[in-house]
């Protein structure tokens, strides 16, 4: 009888003294489990040549100075290819942490250019488990070059120069160092060689990234052409790059086998052999400025 | 006299329950003075449990919820410098000293206890002041933290732009469990 109201009395102080041993516990236990978005797949919106599944944060602009030097293989006559330079001015601005907008002109062909980009599906882990973040990239571009009182055939309209790309990124950021991304990819191009080649080129990319440092990584992007003719003459389009990342800056030292930095002119018209010393040195430098504040 | 004992350790336990506080609202901020740009954090999503009872507290903070006004600062701040997602939750456990439950007012308080940032503890003790409103309580506090004790670096290049301590501001609403 007074034994029992002993053994109660332990009984409700161990129910307290345990609810007290470790609050942080308890805390952790309460909590719903919550979704974690996974970000940072990538440091730029560029992988190496091509369009990574980053998007701007929201009210970002992004000034992107992108650049080619000629082929390495050019020797001291053309002092390993500094004598040539294929520039792209771009801007690029975030509208929602998902939805961006860019455009940008490339010496090559005189190239212009015009694009947005969504981010549909975010990697997430927790409460809601999504493995890959997909992003959809669609493009306009046209030719200004050559003028239209120096085109030979006299044919080539507005609607002649005209290409579009659309591409989905699908990439998994499998832990802090390694993100790998796909790209199934197409490009129409209004007028083509049709001995050569099709309007339409599809292609399959695969690239990926290392982190070396906090702010340094490697980077690689490799496209393969599915419905190349055996006529055709021009290459995949391969590229290494390094990405220094200081502040504001995104510095990406590329070397890879075309000079192109539009989509058209560096998937379907890569001409250089990267085996053969065909290799250009470039750089991607973006600088972000915040336009408008976060709500 | 068996009953009445039985009954007093009943009502005992049961009111030590409901001297148990969670968080109604949680606001925790913290505010880097640098020369060449300010930087504020602002996080709505702590998670917390006071014990009235016995003072023991204890406080979680998701750190990929600290909202920046730049979207950049946001980015740098979980993957350069908290590592958020080894380390995605600061925490708290620790006890507030000199806490009457049953008075009025403001009251002068201190916590004392282990603090983990970026997967470092130290064990802090910090003022602060607790307000008994009717049921409610709100916790207020601000203190310093040097960057640097949490092992969190900041490279040459940018060490104009961020303070090597920073000032949080805690600001709970708890609410009976």
């Amino acid at each position: 009888m007074k034994f029992s109201t002993i053994l109660f009395c332990f009984l409700c102080l161990s129910i307290t003294v345990a609810a007290q041993d470790d609050l942080l516990k308890e805390l952790e236990k309460s909590q719903a489990p919550e979704v974690e978005y996974i970000e940072q797949t990538f440091k730029g919106t560029r992988l190496v040549n091509g369009q990574s599944v980053e998007t701007k944060g929201q009210g970002e602009l992004e000034f992107i100075f992108a650049h080619r030097f000629g082929p390495m293989n050019g020797g001291l006559y053309e002092l390993f290819g500094l004598d040539q330079a294929y520039v792209r001015l771009g801007l690029e601005y975030g509208v929602t942490d998902r939805l961006g907008f860019g455009f940008g002109r490339n010496s090559v062909d005189k190239t212009m250019d015009a694009y947005g980009r969504l981010k549909v599906l975010r990697q997430s882990k927790g409460a809601k488990v999504m493995p890959v973040t997909i992003t959809a990239f669609g493009q306009a571009a046209i030719k200004m070059s050559p003028r239209k009182e120096d085109d030979p055939t006299g044919t080539l309209t507005t609607v002649n120069r005209m290409s579009y790309t659309a591409q989905l990124l699908i990439a998994r950021k499998f832990n802090s160092k390694l993100s790998l991304q796909l790209m199934p990819t197409m490009i129409h191009r209004n007028r083509v060689d049709q001995t050569i080649e099709d309007n339409d080129q599809f292609a399959i990319g695969v690239g990926g990234r290392l982190k070396v440092s906090r702010s340094v990584a490697l980077t690689t992007e490799y496209y393969y052409r599915l419905n190349t003719f055996e006529t055709n003459p021009n290459k995949d389009v391969l590229g290494f790059g390094i990405d220094i990342e200081t502040g504001g800056h995104v510095f990406q030292l590329v070397l890879t086998n075309t000079r192109g930095l539009t989509e058209r002119a560096w998937l379907t018209e890569t001409t250089g052999d990267f085996f053969d010393g065909d290799i250009h040195l470039g750089f991607n430098i973006t600088r972000t400025f915040q336009l408008a504040e976060r709500k | 006299m068996r009953y009445a004992l039985l009954f007093f350790l009943f009502a005992a336990s049961m009111s030590s329950y409901a001297q148990k506080y969670t968080a109604e609202k949680t606001f925790i901020s913290f505010y880097s003075d640098a020369p060449l740009e300010d930087i504020t954090a602002e996080n709505v999503k702590t998670s917390t449990i006071f014990n009235a009872a016995t003072g023991d507290i204890a406080f979680s903070v998701p750190m990929k919820e600290f909202k920046f006004a730049k979207s950049l600062m946001q980015e740098h701040f979980n993957e350069k410098y908290v590592e958020s997602e080894k380390f995605p939750k600061a925490t708290f456990q620790g006890k507030i000293v000199d806490f009457k439950p049953g008075t009025t007012g403001v009251q002068q308080v201190k916590a004392q206890g282990k603090l983990t940032i970026h997967g470092v503890t130290k064990d802090i003790d910090v003022p602060g002041t607790i307000e008994v409103k009717g049921k409610k309580l709100e916790m207020k506090s601000k203190f310093t933290v040097k960057v640097a004790d949490y092992d969190i670096s900041i490279p040459q290049l940018v060490f104009n732009n961020i303070a090597e301590q920073v000032d949080v501001t805690i600001d709970f609403i708890y609410k009976p469990m």
